[in-house]
């Protein structure tokens, strides 16, 4: 609930802020998350080659709200102590932060996989990143239309 | 309060793969969002969620702001033997939630 007294400091501090908001407002976000994405691939994958495929990442195509998406990540293999998974990323390219959720499992966990729910700040592509235990990565990724977003106070792109 | 639950079959068989689904009650506060005056509200998430199955370490997750409130987790384990699932919440602010399941293998 706003009080009056609340709602005036906060329209006094909105016309006292502008200059300061600007400063911070970055003109070209977009390029900046972008770079802040390639750098957690580069993190996750160092120099290694990532292929397409036995990754699936599922995500409803159209999100009414971005404060809580199900998202789920499987990954084909075995999982015996030979060849398993040993572990999944999921990033993102235009939250403030690309990292989302890193899972560390072993042949213990009998299947490869975990679902949980998820914060988009913006219509982009999400990306899931397995890591085999021979040490290939295998990636899968999703587009997503979000049309309410998380962490509206951020600013939009 | 701090509060955690945890859904897991009771009993399976050697060798079945359960799924369990976990679920900690937790604001996750990003430390993007600010008040109505500008201030910034401080990052207050879950920053690992860790499934120890009789003392051996089975599954691990490293949270980020990006998790939504009240995280859910689902995932699978391999029922090897009778025994105790630990699961453990760790996060900013001296956030630490333990819960415990048994399951039973024949």
């Amino acid at each position: 609930m706003t009080t009056r007294r609340e709602f005036l400091i906060a329209a006094a501090a909105s016309l006292a802020a502008p200059a300061a908001v600007e400063a911070q407002l970055d003109p070209n976000q977009a390029a900046v998350r972008k770079a802040a994405f390639q750098a957690a691939l580069g993190r996750v994958v160092g120099d290694a080659e990532v292929r397409r495929g036995r990754v699936k990442l599922r995500l409803p195509p159209l999100v009414d709200n971005g404060n809580s998406v199900p998202l789920s990540v499987s990954v084909e293999s075995p999982m015996t102590a030979a060849d398993h998974v040993k572990a999944i990323h999921v990033l993102t390219q235009k939250n403030p932060l690309p990292d989302v959720v890193s899972v560390a499992l072993g042949p213990r966990a009998g299947r490869a996989g975990i679902s949980t729910r998820v914060r988009l700040a913006d219509s982009q592509t999400v990306t899931a990143i397995a890591q085999m235990s021979d040490g290939s990565f295998w990636l899968d990724s999703a587009e997503v239309v979000v049309t309410l977003s998380a962490c509206l106070e951020e600013g939009l792109i | 309060m701090a509060r955690a639950v945890v859904t897991l079959p009771p009993q399976a068989k050697r060798g079945e793969i359960v799924e369990i689904k976990t679920l900690a009650a937790h604001p996750m506060e990003t430390g993007f969002r600010r008040t109505q005056t500008g201030d910034l509200i401080p990052r207050d998430i879950i920053r690992s969620f860790t499934c120890t199955y009789n003392g051996t370490e089975v599954f691990r997750v490293e949270l980020h702001p990006a998790i939504a409130a009240n995280p859910l987790i689902a995932f699978t384990t391999m029922a090897t033997e009778s025994g105790t699932l630990t699961f453990q919440w760790v996060g900013d602010n001296g956030y630490a939630v333990t819960e415990t399941a048994s399951i039973r293998v024949e």
